[in-house]
């Protein structure tokens, strides 16, 4: 490393720590040196997004806890202390609730780029495996961080959450006090809940988020083509469609950083409570264990994994069921065969598996926030099974299929949900659940019979050799 | 272990029924309050009428009288001299800083009403200003209930109709459309529409009480904002800069 002239000792001090410490062998490796293609888009800015939010939620949450008392007595008063009575506390507060809310915001465009792109396929595997789990991690964080301001809202939507291990057969009623440190929600599940939030699960996710980079930066970006650049390199070894990150990815990730936190800004300053969605009304009501509220729905953001849940009728059932659909993005990299990476190529069937998915993920998210009547029950029912054939479709476009085997497949899908349609038949949602059968049908008879018959739509082109700007 | 189960769902099942009738579940029309939180005279007015008609049963506990002062216009001693009614153990009136709590405790409370009168600091956030609007002015005689007084918007509701000194008496009455509405009866002090600029002085205070920076955190967020548009523009032009030799 040393021999390398771009890591010469340029003064003294840096020479000196450099001798004890691999600074610049770290700045050139991780920003420097770190050569990205140069056709990143808009997508590609979500990354170093989630870092800046990180970062906004750490600092915001570290004042917080200076003022916070995790308490059942004295919490839900802290929290309206530091709105009311600490220098700045209003702005630190809505900060980090603003900052909850936008972090998934900007998680969820960054795993709709990485299913866009194919960045989850070799050689990237393993980056999108810590990525789920980064996920995972900031699920249990933000569902943690909701029951410290010990409202209506936390008291409840924590009641039914930490519930749903009850249904688990044998050892459920244990979990749950375990997981309580008592026999119903109380001071000791507030303080645990505090404890996981502010250091058990931040230092997790840091952890999580070293390792996802250090991946990222060991194989290399992926990029809208899909191509892998290291394939053409100039005689230095220089990717030729590669450009250092710095400074050229932090100049453009500046811009990006400015129109994101104009948008943070705005919500922070003007609309705080995001129209009941970011901060709930019924969450201005201090917890109150022998109050029930009318309606309990979970945050935004957990509302689409909700849907699942309501969507299957056994209670442990749904539980698995919305298990499984966070489970199942794990298995992406090796459920998607197909070694066409970017969208851009892949053919008409599988761009529309893409886009229905987001579809069915954006509805299902609507439906949880609603009232289950049997009409959001019944759609909850055919996105979640939406949800779950995109999956199975991810496989079932890894290649061409024979016109026979499109069939059966399409038959046996399509059979077994028509099965448990025939069982579940009440003369009284007839009409309901005829239409809406419709729904799943025919987003599976677009993405596998009409293929095997119009060819054009299950082809993918041809990738070019190097990236289009 | 299904009893268990059982208890589950039905917390999980709270999440699914339809509410029943309660205090936000109103569904009928709501009034426009159309408050201005920037309207002092208003704020004091509202102030005037909360500590005077609300506060001997309902509490704002999360704020504190100098807040108030400072924030509506008052001097300290003004505030001190005129609304503070709640004393310390001593005897001695509390400080111009304290919590503005109330004197009635939470046994006479539930005794007296059947439901301990709920603290009011942030009720506006809960409910909404137009539904705290409409709440006040929609109280009518029913003799049916304790307190003689019922209310269209919150059915059953524990509270007395605490202001039908200023507003008067209506009652229920069923027009030729089938329609119920609420009639006059009685008058009070006040004419309607000034009744109207009373409950709109107080539904005005209470929104200010619910969130005392409202108005400071868009004041400031619009210097964000601008500096975050010099911020974004700089940058832009930066990356063009650094990136006019990438092909």
């Amino acid at each position: 490393m040393a021999s390398n002239p771009d890591t010469k000792i340029q003064g003294g001090l840096l020479g000196w720590v450099d001798a004890r410490f691999p600074l610049s062998q770290m700045w050139n490796e991780h920003l420097a040196q770190y050569y990205a293609p140069k056709n990143f888009n808009f997508w590609y800015f979500f990354g170093s997004l989630a870092l800046l939010v990180l970062v906004i939620q750490i600092v915001s949450g570290i004042f917080l806890t200076m003022f916070y008392k995790p308490d059942a007595e004295l919490a839900f008063a802290s929290v309206e202390y530091i709105m009311r009575d600490v220098e700045w506390g209003w702005l630190i507060r809505y900060m980090h609730s603003t900052g909850a809310s936008m972090f998934f915001v900007v998680v969820y465009l960054h795993m709709f780029r990485a299913l866009l792109y194919g960045s989850y396929k070799k050689p990237r595997e393993l980056i999108w495996i810590f990525g789920v789990l980064i996920y995972l991690v900031l699920m249990a964080e933000a569902f943690a961080g909701y029951l410290l301001p010990w409202g209506q809202m936390s008291y409840w939507g924590a009641q039914v959450i930490v519930n749903l291990f009850q249904t688990i057969p044998y050892i459920g009623p244990d979990l749950v006090t375990w997981i309580r440190g008592d026999f119903l929600l109380s001071d000791a599940t507030l303080n645990r809940f505090f404890a996981l939030h502010v250091i058990a699960l931040p230092l997790v996710l840091i952890m999580l988020v070293a390792a996802h980079i250090i991946a990222l930066h060991e194989v290399g970006s992926n990029n809208p083509d899909g191509i892998n650049i290291k394939e053409n390199k100039d005689e230095n070894g220089i990717p030729k469609d590669g450009i250092p990150f710095h400074p050229y990815y932090s100049v453009k990730d500046l811009v990006g950083v400015g129109v994101f936190l104009m948008v943070f800004a705005v919500i922070m300053f003007f609309f705080p409570t995001g129209g009941g969605l970011f901060l709930k009304p019924d969450n201005m009501i201090p917890a109150d264990p022998l109050v029930t509220p009318d309606l309990i729905p979970p945050v935004w953001y957990f509302t689409s994994m909700y849907s699942v849940l309501r969507s299957v009728p056994d209670p442990f059932l749904g539980v698995v069921a919305m298990g499984l659909a966070v489970v199942m993005l794990f298995f992406i990299p090796w459920l998607d065969r197909n070694p066409v990476l970017s969208m851009r190529y892949r053919s008409f069937a599988a761009k529309f598996n893409l886009a229905v998915f987001v579809v069915a993920f954006v509805i299902l998210g609507w439906l949880g926030l609603q009232q289950a009547t049997t009409e959001v029950s019944e759609m909850s029912l055919r996105f979640s099974t939406v949800y779950f054939a995109f999956f199975f479709l991810l496989w079932f476009l890894s290649k061409e299929r024979s016109a026979v085997f499109s069939l059966i497949a399409f038959a046996v899908v399509v059979g077994i949900y028509t099965i448990y349609d025939i069982l579940r038949f009440d003369p009284s949602d007839a009409s309901l659940i005829m239409w809406s059968w419709l729904i799943p049908t025919v987003y599976l008879f677009v993405t596998m019979v009409a293929p095997a018959f119009a060819r054009g739509l299950g082809r993918d082109r041809a990738v070019p050799e190097r990236v289009t700007s | 272990m299904k009893t268990l189960i059982a208890t589950t769902f039905l917390a999980a099942a709270a999440l699914f029924t339809v509410p029943a009738a309660s205090a936000a579940g109103y569904d009928g029309d709501l009034e426009k309050a159309n408050i201005d939180v920037t309207n002092e005279a208003s704020l004091q007015r509202g102030a005037n009428l909360f500590m005077n008609y609300c506060m001997g049963c309902h509490s704002t506990e999360y704020m504190r009288y100098n807040r108030v002062a400072r924030d509506i216009g008052l001097t300290e001693q003004h505030m001190e001299e005129n609304f503070i009614f709640i004393t310390d153990e001593a005897g001695d009136p509390v400080g111009v800083g304290s919590l503005m709590k109330n004197a009635m405790s939470d046994d006479y409370g539930e005794e007296a009403f059947g439901v301990v009168p709920p603290d009011l600091t942030m009720t506006t956030r809960i409910h909404g200003e137009d539904w705290v609007y409409t709440f006040l002015k929609s109280f009518y005689v029913d003799e049916s209930r304790p307190l003689g007084a019922n209310n269209t918007v919150f059915s059953n509701v524990g509270m007395p109709h605490v202001l039908w000194e200023l507003q008067g008496w209506q009652e229920k009455v069923v027009d030729e459309d089938g329609n119920e509405r609420l009639e006059l009866v009685r008058s009070g002090s006040m004419t309607p529409s000034e009744y109207d600029r009373a409950v709109r002085d107080i539904v005005t205070y209470l929104s200010y009480m619910g969130e005392p920076m409202q108005l400071d955190r868009q004041r400031i967020g619009l210097y964000v904002l601008i500096f975050l548009g010099i911020f974004t523009i700089l940058a832009y032009f930066l990356k063009k800069e650094y990136w006019k030799d990438v092909h």
